[in-house]
């Protein structure tokens, strides 16, 4: 036995001294910290389609301004993210990212902890009532973007009908979701709204993983939509999952994150993104300069935040980038609204009125007007979406999630 | 030409004791051959330095005060959890449910934590929360030992299955705990006001978590070497109907084994849950359960060399999230690595405890 303590003890000194000695002349003296560092927390790689947007983001901002990225991958949603939190500080960070919903929490406990560091989190909820001065949030107004997918989704039924493959009360769309909170609400209302403005007959089918990033999940439940008579999906959810089963069963399909082309070449229409790149390089730049960052940022059409991929004219419906443009136009002229009431009803109802949650808070409390001109209020008292009304038209299959 | 060779290329047979210097010989292999396959690997997929890479393991690892210690911080509680399994494992009792028993002792802190944390005073309910948790995980693990003592199921699918019914059962309240309303997130629990969470030694967060192991390590260490329960453990390892014959009450040692290690795994989750990450997700034990086990037998169910063990374990593992961040490669490529050394440093135990004959050349007939 007690060879054996000495065996383990040995084994691992051994492979500590021999690596050390073999490394000592290895370098790992490149200490040239001249440059800003900026850190970077992502809850999984560049496999997932979410992460790999923010990766390419971050990339693409520290290039710009000359600064210095440290990226940190697979940091789950738990004391993991305090601690890479708290390293990226040690390695001198001035300003530290992080991409997950579930982050929150632990940015804010870092945030406390480090005073003298900015932390950013997209998507999150809390920093306008937490009052950090070092702690913020920040989101896009990707409703839209998803509002100008829609569209594209809309014409490419239109076409099925006209071409006599569906009828137009078979217009069935469906929708991978992960959670049924507001943020994933929020996006296939707005998808669903922007394909009724030009297919009336429309109807959405949303069914949820209950998980970010799962692709057998994602998989089998786009599947389920497919089986269920959805004859296009869409999906937000971060694996290639819903993608590669609409690719496989020939079903057109507009995605998230990014373009799923290359994999999906004969499905593939379109994919809004929110593209991270302005909001990192306003809030390293702020951070350089010791200028404050605003608590809740909301990137927009018009900062280059929302942005739609290039379109597959192989899939897509002819004329849908015209009819994009345009509906683009609108929206950043303000004459289109994604969420006006008029457009929408609940239970039957038009809405004048509606008490959001938009201090986040344990018992939900709605606590803020939102509907205001005949419209709803989306991303204007905070970043992150608050938009989860539950409108006619589109059929929950299951909420346990 | 073809000769009738009815000997096989090479034939294993068990040895005897080798004599130390040998043995040593052999791990010292062993590890000059890890690391020469991980360096060709690295080279060959990469086209990096594999010198650098290792360095940069290394750095991950210990390279500052705060990554020291987040290293003990892992190793305490992979230890704690190996520590957990490694009475019924010596019992030849197949705890596959560790997983499920950490989560089952984090769901009651969280319960707790949750419910109370606003009513009672927070020493208090630190205490209440390790009682819940001792208590949860130690009936987590009784419920398939009182089925394998009774009826004689198959503990091994049994405890397995128990890991699933606890990831539901926590699935369940995360969607009743969650904040807001349909994210599946619970958030850190009292951050406000941290109530039910271990206090800090100074500024330190960990330091308490890993006294607490540190302590228990001792306890095991005495129970299992000087305690009869301990011994009996042995005997019922060894053979059950010596067991019985010498008058162990066999049933009565394999369900208060059971309980001892569900409690220590239950502890496990408290420790996580109060005194960690302050949150309850469904993939908190993270592969712990599973991963103890490895501990366990590496260790040969030897508590101090479980230490190094979990060490050996941990530095691998936070070496290798280093390499992802600073050479931009994916984090498979660092399990590769991890998984290579390991493999030969289990692989090597092998050589340690069987020859290998080759068959004799015969002539100048080539291989």
């Amino acid at each position: 036995m007690k060879k054996k303590v000495l065996s383990l003890v040995l084994a691992f000194m051994m492979i500590f001294a021999f690596s050390v000695t073999l490394t000592g002349c290895g370098g790992g003296d490149d200490s040239e910290d001249a440059a800003f560092k900026v850190g970077f927390i992502c809850l999984h790689d560049e496999n997932s389609t979410y992460d790999k947007n923010f990766i390419d983001a971050a990339n693409a901002a520290c290039e710009n301004l000359n600064v210095e990225a440290v990226i940190k991958t697979n940091i789950p949603e738990g004391q993991e993210c305090y601690d890479a939190a708290a390293e990226l500080v040690d390695a001198g960070c001035g300003i530290i990212f992080a991409d997950s919903f579930g982050h929150e929490d632990f940015m804010i406990q870092a945030a406390k902890d480090f005073p003298e560091v900015q932390f950013c989190h997209s998507t999150g909820t809390k920093a306008h009532t937490e009052g950090l001065d070092n702690y913020h949030n920040a989101f896009a107004s990707i409703y839209e973007g998803r509002y100008l997918a829609g569209i594209a989704a809309g014409m490419k039924i239109n076409e099925m009908i006209d071409a006599g493959d569906i009828t137009a009360d078979q217009a069935k769309l469906g929708y991978v979701g992960a959670f049924t909170y507001a943020e994933v609400v929020s996006g296939y209302t707005s998808f669903f709204l922007g394909a009724r403005s030009v297919c009336e007959s429309a109807t959405m089918e949303v069914t949820f993983t209950g998980s970010w990033y799962d692709e057998a999940l994602e998989k089998e439940a786009a599947n389920k939509l497919i089986n269920d008579g959805c004859v296009l999906i869409s999906q937000h959810a971060d694996s290639m999952g819903a993608p590669t089963a609409c690719e496989s069963k020939g079903v057109p399909n507009v995605s998230y994150n990014g373009s799923t082309k290359d994999a999906c070449p004969e499905t593939f229409i379109v994919s809004s993104r929110i593209d991270w790149t302005p909001y990192y390089e306003y809030a390293i730049k702020a951070a350089m300069d010791g200028e404050a960052i605003d608590a809740d940022w909301t990137g927009t059409l018009a900062t280059g935040s929302v942005v739609l991929t290039d379109i597959n004219e192989d899939v897509a419906a002819e004329g849908t980038a015209k009819a994009i443009e345009e509906a683009q136009a609108k929206l950043e002229a303000g004459e289109l609204k994604v969420f006006d009431t008029a457009t929408f009803t609940v239970e039957g109802k038009t809405l004048d009125s509606y008490k959001a949650d938009v201090d986040t808070d344990a018992d939900y409390t709605p606590d803020t007007e939102v509907i205001k001109d005949g419209a709803f209020l989306e991303s204007e008292f905070r970043s992150a979406p608050y938009f989860d009304l539950q409108i006619d038209g589109i059929k929950l299959l299951d909420t346990k999630f | 030409m073809r000769k009738q060779n009815k000997e096989p290329l090479f034939h294993i047979t068990k040895r005897k004791e080798l004599p130390l210097a040998k043995v040593w010989l052999v791990r010292l292999g062993a590890i000059v051959a890890a690391l020469i396959v991980c360096a060709i690997v690295t080279t060959a997929m990469t086209g990096l330095d594999p010198f650098s890479v290792f360095g940069t393991m290394i750095d991950g690892a210990i390279g500052t005060e705060r990554k020291t210690w987040i290293l003990f911080k892992e190793l305490a509680i992979l230890l704690s959890v190996a520590l957990a399994l490694t009475p019924a494992f010596k019992m030849k009792f197949w705890n596959l449910g560790g997983e499920g028993q950490i989560l089952i002792g984090a769901w009651a802190t969280a319960l707790c934590m949750i419910y109370m944390g606003d009513v009672i005073p927070s020493g208090l309910l630190i205490l209440i929360c390790f009682v819940a948790a001792v208590i949860c995980g130690a009936i987590w693990a009784m419920i398939p030992a009182f089925f394998k003592a009774k009826w004689n199921t198959n503990e091994t699918l049994f405890t397995l299955m128990m890991n699933y019914v606890a990831i539901q059962l926590v699935a369940y309240f995360v969607i009743i705990w969650e904040v807001p309303k349909g994210s599946g997130k619970v958030g850190i629990i009292n951050q406000q006001t941290m109530a039910g969470w271990m206090p800090y030694v100074g500024t330190n967060s960990y330091l308490l978590v890993i006294l607490c192991v540190a302590v228990l390590t001792a306890a095991m260490f005495v129970y299992l070497k000087y305690s009869k329960q301990g011994y009996e453990i042995s005997v019922v390892g060894e053979s059950k109907r010596t067991a019985s014959y010498v008058g162990i009450k066999v049933d009565r040692v394999i369900i208060r084994t059971l309980l001892l290690s569900g409690a220590i795994c239950g502890l496990t989750g408290w420790l996580i849950v109060s005194g960690i990450d302050h949150t309850i997700t469904t993939t908190l034990a993270g592969g712990r359960g599973f991963l103890g086990i490895m501990v366990s037998w590496l260790a040969q169910f030897n508590v101090i060399a479980m230490i190094f063990a979990s060490l050996l374990i941990v530095f691998l593992e936070q070496g290798a999230g280093e390499i992802s961040t600073s050479f931009g490669l994916n984090q498979s490529f660092a399990d590769i690595l991890t998984g290579i050394i390991l493999f030969f440093i289990i692989g090597c135990e092998f050589f340690i405890n069987y020859k290998v004959h080759m068959r004799k050349r015969s002539g100048k007939e080539e291989a």
